[in-house]
């Protein structure tokens, strides 16, 4: 059982196609990650499939509910944080999760006892009478999660939900995913945060120029690209890159900090070349890690290779 | 609960309405431009024009009043919303357009009546007797409803820039003071003057209005219902139509 369903998708925007014949679905109970580069077509997709803008061909269907035809039954059953805050700024805390609450349909008693409940384990209730414009961005986001979450929605569509905000903030949101997915709410998380990706999503997709260019789970896609390692090596002196750039087996050199980054397709090749070259000049190697492959290289792999 | 049938989509857009209330039209500033801007032109009018009497003039100042007031905000609050990032909240809640566009539509119906009702009790002070109740109380709900489906028409166009549909709103509502017999008698109009204000639905008010108060008439009273009945029907659905093509261009 597919929680959303979409097939081809396709939006235009004059001339430019922001989101290009894309087709996913996710699983119910899943927390599925969507990732690209800015102007990927993400908050585009994202809006597709909660019903904000029409598509122009294809198809999605969310909640078992065409997303064109049955916008509204859709959206009875999902919750949606945006990637910009848009509380009402001159309502207060309180008086947004009401509001939320009616568009919701849900009854004054019912909405009062979930808003309690959502500002206390948001930390919000001493502050619910204030107007939100006197709140901090990490109060304001976490605000716009409690709104989403109020009607108790399977679905939940989250853009960027920890950009810009605290540690705090930030920890508090995802330990709050992590929970309501272990209750059952299937999470649709984009974002271009790869650790959080990483730690948070069951699959993710990533998108380049509109189009889709990889679905499948985190560590399946770093296994994707282990033909390229890492390694990070530090000398007992200074050492030019031109110099390790030169050794044999390797592809790449990077500074990072007091260290240097190669990459090499063999492994054991390149750490044999740095032995020799440590004793050829006559330095030590203070340090030598070998990197497993993160989803970040998973990411840069994956949208460098598609051509636009 | 059916979430898309008539009876919850009506109990959201209240909710939107509402909102707009507190929001936009509760607020000082607003309710003294709402009565202070028809009292001015009322005066205006009242001090150039030696020969029109009170009770001519009066019932021209309740339609201005419901004209000014219906439309005061409701073309720009989609402007708002769309800048601000809220109408992106309202539009991904299970609330259809209709009922946003419904939900604007009340707010500016329910506050043009408000004030409207207040110029009314001037013209009682003023020594004007209500010799038709029911057909004031007709008039205004219809001309209320009539007007704020015309703010909402202005709303339409695409723009997050709230001055943009203010200033569509102006450009607008000042001719049709002028054309629709309001401060002027409809029979000294020119004939050309006359056709102009057969298509003004604040023509059609003001002479209920008139009628209510004196008596007198320029349309059957029959006329002026029907015809207003009919322009709040086709505006409403015209705005409902243009805005769920328009709304996700304001996204």
């Amino acid at each position: 059982m597919y929680t959303i369903q979409a097939d081809h998708l396709t939006k235009s925007f004059g001339p430019v196609t922001a989101v290009n014949d894309v087709s996913l679905a996710v699983r119910e109970g899943e927390i599925f990650g969507f990732l690209g580069p800015n102007g990927a077509g993400k908050t585009t997709t994202t809006r597709i499939l909660t019903g904000v803008i029409p598509l122009d061909a294809g198809s999605a269907a969310v909640l078992g509910h065409d997303i064109s035809t049955e916008a509204v039954q859709a959206k009875q059953g999902f919750g949606v944080v945006p990637e910009i805050s848009n509380a009402y700024t001159d309502l207060t805390a309180w008086q947004n999760l009401m509001l939320m609450g009616e568009l919701y349909g849900l009854a004054r008693a019912q909405a009062s006892r979930r808003a309690s409940d959502l500002l206390t384990m948001l930390g919000l209730l001493e502050r619910r009478e204030e107007k939100v414009q006197a709140y901090s961005k990490g109060m304001k986001q976490r605000l716009i999660l409690a709104m989403a979450l109020l009607p108790e929605p399977e679905l939940l569509f989250l853009d960027e939900p920890t950009s810009g905000l605290d540690v705090q903030s930030s920890q508090m949101i995802l330990d709050m995913l992590r929970d309501m997915n272990r209750d059952g709410t299937t999470i649709f998380l984009t974002t271009h945060n790869m650790e959080e990706a990483n730690r948070l999503c069951h699959r993710v997709a990533i998108i380049r120029n509109g189009r889709l260019i990889a679905v499948d789970a985190p560590e399946k896609l770093k296994m994707a690209i282990e033909s390229v390692h890492r390694i990070e090596v530090s000398f007992s002196r200074e050492i030019a890159g031109d110099a390790l750039a030169a050794l044999q087996g390797v592809t790449g050199v990077k500074r990072i900090g007091d260290k240097w980054q190669l990459t090499a397709e063999k492994q054991d090749t390149v750490i044999q070349s740095l032995a020799a070259f440590g004793r050829e000049n006559h330095t030590a190697i203070v340090t030598l890690n070998t990197l497993a492959p993160s989803l970040d290289d998973a990411f840069l792999r994956l949208t460098q290779e598609v051509s636009p | 609960m059916n979430p898309a049938g008539l009876p919850e989509q009506a109990r959201r857009a209240w909710a939107i309405a509402k909102k707009d209330i507190r929001l936009y039209y509760a607020k000082k500033s607003v309710l003294i431009f709402g009565v202070l801007m028809p009292v001015f032109l009322f005066l205006a009018f009242f001090v150039g024009s030696n020969q029109l009497p009170l009770s001519f003039l009066l019932p021209g100042l309740v339609g201005v009043t419901l004209l000014f007031t219906a439309t005061a905000l409701s073309p720009a609050i989609l402007a708002w919303e769309g800048r601000h990032g809220n109408l992106e909240r309202l539009v991904s809640c299970p609330v259809s357009i209709e009922a946003i566009v419904m939900g604007d539509m009340v707010a500016s119906i329910l506050f043009g009546i408000g004030i409207t009702i207040l110029t009314v009790f001037i013209g009682l002070a003023f020594g004007l007797s209500l010799l038709h109740g029911m057909t004031m109380i007709v008039s205004i709900l219809l001309g209320s409803c009539c007007f704020s489906a015309i703010g909402m028409l202005l709303a339409v166009p695409p723009t997050n820039e709230p001055s943009t549909p203010m200033t569509l709103s102006l450009l607008i509502k000042f001719p049709l003071i002028f054309i629709s017999g309001v401060f002027v008698p409809l029979d000294q109009l020119p004939s050309w003057g006359l056709a102009f204000s057969a298509c003004s639905p604040l023509t059609y008010f003001t002479d209920l209005v008139r009628y209510s108060f004196t008596g007198k008439n320029y349309f059957p009273v029959i006329v002026d219902v029907a015809i207003l009945a009919v322009l709040t029907l086709v505006f409403s659905a015209g705005s409902m139509y243009l805005h769920k093509r328009t709304m996700p261009k304001r996204i």
